[in-house]
């Protein structure tokens, strides 16, 4: 399923098949803005500019699916999840490289990009050593 | 200036279940003949029209040509589920603004039959970041709210269960009801997983099926031969699209429709008798009997507990055996109305009637937890 990036969104797959995350920031009310727009969302102002953020976050909430349907059907188990990100917006994901068992909510995550097809998707996956990253 | 007010006046469902034998049209059209007919009100009468669906561009043009009907007044709002909720109360409002006297609402799908449900769609507009990660919707967002709570007040997969235990009871009293089988607790938790914490008995069933409401203003009341449900109240809102957007995943737009509604009745929620609440999913319920404040966030397993929601108790809710086991073609909001109608009406003559019931709050929800809509009903 691959993603069809339009006007309003085409930097942030750029960004994403460059390896890095580029969200919006109102220059108008200072929010973060998620997903991208050409109006913001929180003052109805703008202009919003893009930035490359830092990728980190923590898992919202996440379920494991079990039953999925066309492409994805032969995947399961795997892991979706809503993932705050520092820049305070949240956005859906999968999480990876995590053991079963192991994704909590509230857990730190970075980005990871994979390639899927011929598609590249921001994934998430447990963070490496955090204390050392600080 | 009094009130201008709006009734219930005729309801009726087409064939539920597996209906290979009909359309979406002809549900809506068998099901709109015989809500009239109930009501004891012509086809000729009806100048507001109402349906929600996406089995076509503009449903409600090509829903009134296949009846026959030229409406002065057409609404093909559509926010899932709950989009009759909020016919009924765009309906209410335009017979107190004096523009219409008779609306019909209607709801048809096919969805079993056609196996439509999880047809693929592109992944464009808002879609693109949320189908490339492949969750099942609407059952994944469901799933991520459930979670949440889960973690923030230790809801349990038990707790959940005891919803769709409690509807299948309340099935059993309803010959119409797909499933009817006793269900345990255990039956639910040991049904397979879908997307984790919920299980295929937390979900709702994939059914066709059709349903019909005729709403009329009160100088036709004399006219009608079915005794007129009111609508006393309503109140519509959706607060998001895509699960990310959810500002709170554990409190939905009930928190805002509900005391909208009650204010407009001017009732409180000690007052209700009835209430049929959208049970799309297990969670559905909890978070929505929360939100609507019927008790605090985080409470809802002790609300429902001991069988305070099956038949007998306490809080008589869902008493069709809701979309978890009476029926659930696509948006099953019409089906809430339907029932809450027969409630106040007095029509079942044995368990399933909860006795002198003279108030009725009905909500519906759709999408991804995404729309609220609730309408109070009650007795003249």
């Amino acid at each position: 399923m691959k993603p069809v990036p339009d006007a309003d969104t085409k930097p942030y797959w750029d960004g994403i098949a460059d390896g890095e995350l580029r969200l919006q920031r109102c220059e108008g009310c200072g929010a973060a803005v998620f997903y991208p727009r050409a109006v913001c969302p929180h003052c109805f102002g703008g202009p919003l500019r893009w930035f490359t953020a830092t990728g980190t976050g923590r898992v919202h909430s996440y379920t494991v699916v079990h039953r999925a349907f066309g492409e994805f059907a032969g995947q399961t188990p795997f892991t979706v999840a809503l993932v705050d990100l520092d820049e305070g917006v949240r956005m859906m994901t999968r999480i990876v490289g995590a053991s079963r068992g192991s994704v909590e909510i509230g857990m730190r995550v970075q980005l990871t990009v994979e390639q899927i097809g011929d598609a590249d998707l921001p994934r998430f996956r447990p963070q490496e050593a955090p204390e050392l990253q600080k | 200036m009094k009130k201008r007010r709006a009734a219930i006046v005729g309801v009726a469902e087409s064939d539920v279940g597996r209906t290979p034998h009909l359309t979406v049209l002809s549900q809506q059209a068998l099901a709109a003949r015989a809500a009239l007919a109930e009501a004891g009100l012509t086809k000729d009468s009806v100048d507001a029209l109402f349906t929600a669906g996406a089995w076509s561009w503009a449903p409600t043009m090509a829903l009134a040509e296949y009846l026959g009907i030229q409406p002065a007044y057409t609404d093909g709002t559509n926010i899932g589920g709950s989009s009759f909720e909020a016919h009924a109360g765009h309906a209410a409002a335009a017979i107190e603004a004096g523009l219409i006297d008779v609306a019909l609402i209607t709801y048809g799908s096919t969805q079993r039959t056609s196996r439509s449900r999880n047809a693929p769609r592109p992944a464009e507009l808002t879609a693109q970041f949320e189908l490339p990660y492949g969750l099942p919707m609407p059952v994944g967002g469901y799933a991520l709210a459930a979670m949440r709570h889960m973690h923030d007040y230790g809801t349990t997969s038990e707790d959940l269960a005891q919803v769709a235990v409690a509807a299948r009871q309340w099935a059993r009293l309803n010959p119409r009801a797909y499933y009817r089988d006793p269900i345990t607790v255990e039956d639910v938790v040991a049904s397979p997983m879908i997307c984790e914490p919920l299980h295929k008995l937390d979900c709702c069933l994939v059914t066709d099926g059709g349903g019909a409401v005729v709403i009329a203003a009160e100088d036709r009341w004399p006219d009608v031969a079915t005794q007129p449900v009111t609508i006393l109240g309503h109140g519509e809102t959706h607060t998001h699209a895509t699960i990310s957007g959810m500002p709170d995943l554990t409190v939905t737009g009930a928190a805002q429709t509900g005391p909208a509604a009650l204010r407009m009745a001017d009732v409180t929620l000690a007052d209700i008798d009835v209430a049929e609440i959208y049970d799309s999913f297990t969670i559905t319920v909890l978070l929505t009997l929360e939100s609507l404040g019927f008790c605090k966030p985080g409470e809802g397993r002790d609300f429902i507990a001991g069988g305070r929601i099956a038949p007998g108790g306490e809080f008589p809710m869902n008493t069709n055996g809701g979309g978890l086991s009476y029926t659930h073609p696509g948006m099953y909001g019409i089906f809430l109305l339907i029932e809450a109608a027969r409630q106040l009406r007095g029509d079942f003559a044995w368990a399933r009637q909860v006795p002198a019931a003279e108030l009725a709050l009905v909500h519906g929800t759709g999408g991804v937890l995404s729309s609220a809509a609730t309408v109070i009903l009650g007795t003249l």
